[in-house]
């Protein structure tokens, strides 16, 4: 097959790269704190200027960052950029950034830290040493994946290394030319500077450093930090509040066309037959196209597309799903009875303890199916010409998103050139390839025109990799004013079996952590504590929603040792203090500081307060809720959130993920909920899949910590703790306990 | 029949049915693509314009009714020029993935045509059927605030 050379500038970039990176890179992967050795190739080889590893491109006075993860609200770019501006010396205005090409040079590191079957507060330094030996597995098998709040936690020391190595090799250039030392040199604002006085800009010195073997200099101690540990401005927000930043429904080409799709309302169901005459009836439809599990419409404008898509007479043929939510929850309340998939903590004897205590408890929650609802519809580009596919779309792997989109055109994914535009929400929504796999079949049927895709509304809430629902039956029993046994069992469909085999065409066995991460791993010192988890059959399309198994498990968790509180008849804040102080000290100070910052116990007359933690991605994050009554219906007036993330890189960054993650949280907790009639879906839109508002969201306070020796993430760990915060501080106001989500089946909410 | 729209202080006559909401005339056939699309129903402020000062949901605005002059995104503010709302908007770091953003801005500027020192009850009554995904709420309030205080010194 040939590859088009038009329109394919990566393609010619990646061949290049052969011949120019290979000097650059072998330096750039001797950067080695990795395990495994063998160098990485460097992706980049710009038209103009000199790359001196994947992260760096200098042409002339631009510095150009690669900031090689998506970028969906969550600042990553800035951070990124920020670790290797720092330790290059450039000013931060003259900082440009890219996402880059998908390339196994950007792999993610520190992805794999979850796959331990180890709480992470516990992990040893043995185990972290393991957790860096599976990210190398991760390097090998070249994940380029945004997820799992692990960007930062990956990048600290790579990106790092790679401002600090280039650095070093402008500076040896610069001591060759001058006639100098290198350690007479000095670096500041994108210039070498002599002692006599003499600068020389980068721009001047790169295309030499490219071809050097590149020092490894020891990292700045973060006291001489300049950029980072300070809240930097955005290097995305002038395009955000202008309009000019690019999502993946904005690309402008042309000839282009716009396309929108009619999908089964069936999951796992297709096409049966369909009548196309209708669509094409509507003015401005161009093409119809038989995409089997649905049909999409292509038009001169998303409108006419979306008329025509509706206008559609189809027959469809139905999955094998149950029909309705109840059915559903029944087939999730028989995983119990099959064997069990996971017992990741096991601690004494709970049965034991259970029947021998006065007081034992024995409860069941439940937690419904949510979509993530970004903000962005989902939405892709999409150009085939002369065999070559170019795309353009937001996603969170964007390796994965190049093989789908190669095999739904017939080509290999080397003929895919991929640009990662900015994302209208991610939530981990944009880690499934759907959009990107009907944009290549669509362009592939359409050779030579341009087609840009975007979901209507309805087929994206219709067409959602749900937060699988889940039912968790918790046993537990107090003595003495603390927990003597925790015995939590919980069921779902298993999001990583489900996605893995999605992505990789492979079933994947064993124990799953991250169906009960939330559950298993809480640093609460209880002697009898046991988590089991059991897999439901149930093929609805489930997906890594924030926070995944931490969003609904944190609820069952921490609605729980609120109950055993109450039977322990202890105030819930000091009940979790005592069980917590002497397991893991960052997780304590969270608790104390939001206590603190909320004067815990002393709510304003008429008010009430809850709290709830989670320790996840490796942050320990503690919130209080506030809630009053106003003219009959509940109302969140106040929240205060404290979190220990480690070493924080941007503060201003990690407060707005804080806040970000808690009203999502709330929002869900408070409406959302997917629920199935007659097959299908039955929320369409907004005003059946609302979220907090500027009139509902309550005042919010953040305090970040930074007790905590190792570095956790930001983007999720503020969304667990929110819903059963809300749902504590719901039985402080009325005295009625929530066991099941959303709230406003039971009560009637301002939003 | 050719509809007659002008926006951003250039006249554009399209041949289009006039029920096609402006939003998508706006993103499709102009190639304004700082409105966005995330709803169609009206229900989530996305694709907000101003028309002749008014904040307007573009996307159920049909191109036939459009009554006066159209100010989108692209109109009222450069990354050069910012107006004095993006620039309050980029103080307070508003933005997280930006999706939302072009259709707060413009309502909020609505807002402060008509009240220039709101309060905090007013600059909820006003944006509340404005949706964020992300959460960015406590920043665009904040934002408002010292927008209103900067345009007032001004
Ligand atoms: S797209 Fe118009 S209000 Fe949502
Ligand atoms: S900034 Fe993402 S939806 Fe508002």
């Amino acid at each position: 097959m040939t590859k088009s050379k038009k329109g394919s500038k990566l393609g010619r970039i990646t061949r290049r790269t052969l011949l120019v990176g290979a000097v650059a890179v072998a330096g750039g992967a001797a950067f080695g704190i990795w395990q495994v050795r063998r160098p990485v190739d460097n992706p980049l080889a710009p038209e103009s200027g000199a790359t001196l590893n994947p992260y760096l491109i200098i042409d002339g006075d631009a510095i150009t960052i690669i900031t090689p993860r998506a970028e969906m609200g969550q600042g990553i770019h800035t951070t990124l950029a920020a670790l290797v501006a720092e330790e290059l010396d450039v000013d931060w205005a003259q900082v440009r950034h890219w996402h880059g090409p998908p390339s196994a040079a950007y792999y993610n590191g520190a992805l794999m830290h979850g796959a331990l079957p180890v709480a992470d507060y516990a992990m040893k330094g043995w185990q972290i040493a393991l957790a860096e030996t599976l990210g190398a597995a991760s390097k090998v098998l070249g994940l380029q994946v945004t997820g799992g709040s692990t960007s930062t936690v990956d990048a600290y020391e790579r990106m790092r290394l790679a401002g600090a190595g280039a650095r070093e090799a402008l500076k040896a250039v610069a001591a060759d030319r001058l006639g100098v030392e290198v350690a007479q040199l000095r670096t500041e604002a994108g210039q070498v500077l002599a002692p006599d006085g003499t600068k020389l800009p980068y721009g001047e010195l790169a295309a030499e450093a490219a071809t050097r073997p590149v020092p490894q200099p020891a990292l700045r101690d973060p006291s001489q930090w300049r950029l980072l540990g300070r809240s930097l401005p955005r290097l995305d927000m002038v395009a955000k509040v202008t309009g000019t930043a690019e999502f993946g429904t904005d690309i402008k080409l042309p000839g282009l066309h716009c396309a929108a799709l009619r999908l089964c309302p069936y999951p796992g169901g297709r096409v049966a037959g369909f009548n196309p005459d209708p669509a094409l009836a509507v003015p401005g439809v161009a093409h119809v196209i038989d995409l089997e599990d649905g049909i999409g419409v292509v038009a001169r404008n998303t409108w006419a597309a979306m008329q025509g898509a509706q206008a559609l007479e189809v027959d469809w043929q139905r999955g094998d799903l149950p029909d309705s939510i109840e059915a559903m929850f029944d087939r999730i309340a028989e995983a119990f009875d099959d064997r069990r998939n996971s017992r990741m903590r096991n601690d004494g004897d709970p049965e034991r303890a259970i029947s021998d205590a006065s007081e034992a408890l024995e409860l069941e929650y439940r937690a419904p199916f949510l979509h993530h609802a970004t903000m962005e519809p989902m939405s892709a580009t999409a150009l085939l010409e002369e065999g070559h596919l170019t795309l353009w779309c937001g996603n969170q792997a964007p390796r994965l998103h190049q093989e789908r989109a190669a095999r739904a055109a017939g080509i290999t994914p080397e003929e895919v050139t991929l640009h990662s535009t900015y994302m209208g929400g991610g939530f981990g929504r944009r880690a499934e390839s759907d959009f990107t796999h009907y944009a290549a079949k669509l362009a592939a049927a359409l050779p030579g025109t341009p087609i840009r895709l975007t979901y209507s509304r309805e087929e994206d809430m219709a067409h959602g990799f749900l937060r699988p629902a889940a039912i968790a039956r918790m046993r537990g029993a107090v003595a003495d004013g603390r927990a003597v046994a925790f015995d939590a069992q919980v069921a779902a469909s298993s999001v990583s079996h489900q996605a893995i085999a999605r992505m990789t065409g492979r079933r994947m066995g064993g124990p799953d952590k991250g169906h009960v991460e939330g559950l298993f791993d809480q640093p609460y010192a209880i002697p009898n504590y046991r988590v089991r988890g059991y897999l439901a059959d149930l093929d609805v399309p489930v997906g890594f929603w924030r926070a995944v198994g931490n969003s609904q498990n944190a609820f069952f968790h921490e609605c729980f040792i609120d109950e055993l509180a109450h039977a322990a008849g202890a105030d819930p804040l000091a009940f979790r203090l005592a069980h917590m102080r002497d397991e893991h000290a960052p997780s304590a100070q969270v608790l104390e500081a939001v206590a603190e910052m909320s004067d815990w116990g002393n709510p304003p007359e008429g008010r009430a307060q809850g709290v709830a933690f989670c320790h996840s991605f490796g942050t320990p994050t503690a919130q209080v809720v506030e809630l009053a009554r106003e003219n009959g219906s509940l109302r969140i007036t106040r929240a205060w959130i404290a979190c220990d993330p480690g070493r924080v890189l941007d503060p201003g960054i990690v407060r707005a993920q804080m806040e970000s993650g808690l009203i999502y949280g709330l929002s869900a907790a408070v409406t959302g909920q997917i629920t199935f009639a007659d097959g299908m879906v039955e929320q369409r839109n907004f005003p059946d899949y609302d979220a907090l508002r500027m009139d509902s969201v309550p005042e919010i306070s953040v305090r970040i910590l930074e007790n905590n020796p190792h570095m956790g993430g930001v983007g999720e760990p503020g969304t667990p703790p929110a819903a059963p915060a809300l749902a504590n501080a719901v039985f402080a106001l009325t005295g009625e306990r929530v066991r099941t989500l959303p709230l406003s089946l039971q009560f009637d909410f301002r939003v | 029949m050719p509809h007659d729209v002008t926006v951003n202080g250039t006249r554009h006559s399209l041949d289009l049915p006039g029920e096609t909401p402006l939003l998508w005339v706006l993103r499709d056939e102009l190639g304004l693509t700082g409105t966005k699309y995330g709803c169609g129903v009206a229900a989530c402020g996305a694709c907000t314009v101003l028309v002749a000062g008014e904040a307007v949901r573009a996307c159920a605005l049909p191109l036939a009714d459009v009554w006066d002059e159209v100010t989108t995104i692209e109109g009222f503010g450069t990354p050069e020029a910012l107006a004095p709302l993006q620039a309050a908007w980029v103080r307070h770091q508003a933005a997280q993935c930006g999706y939302c953003q072009p259709g707060q801005i413009l309502q909020a500027a609505a807002l402060l045509a008509e009240n220039p020192t709101p309060d905090d009850a007013a600059i909820n009554a006003a944006m509340s059927g404005n949706l964020c995904r992300c959460g960015t709420y406590p920043a665009i309030r904040a934002a408002i605030h010292d927008a209103a205080a900067a345009m007032s010194e001004a």
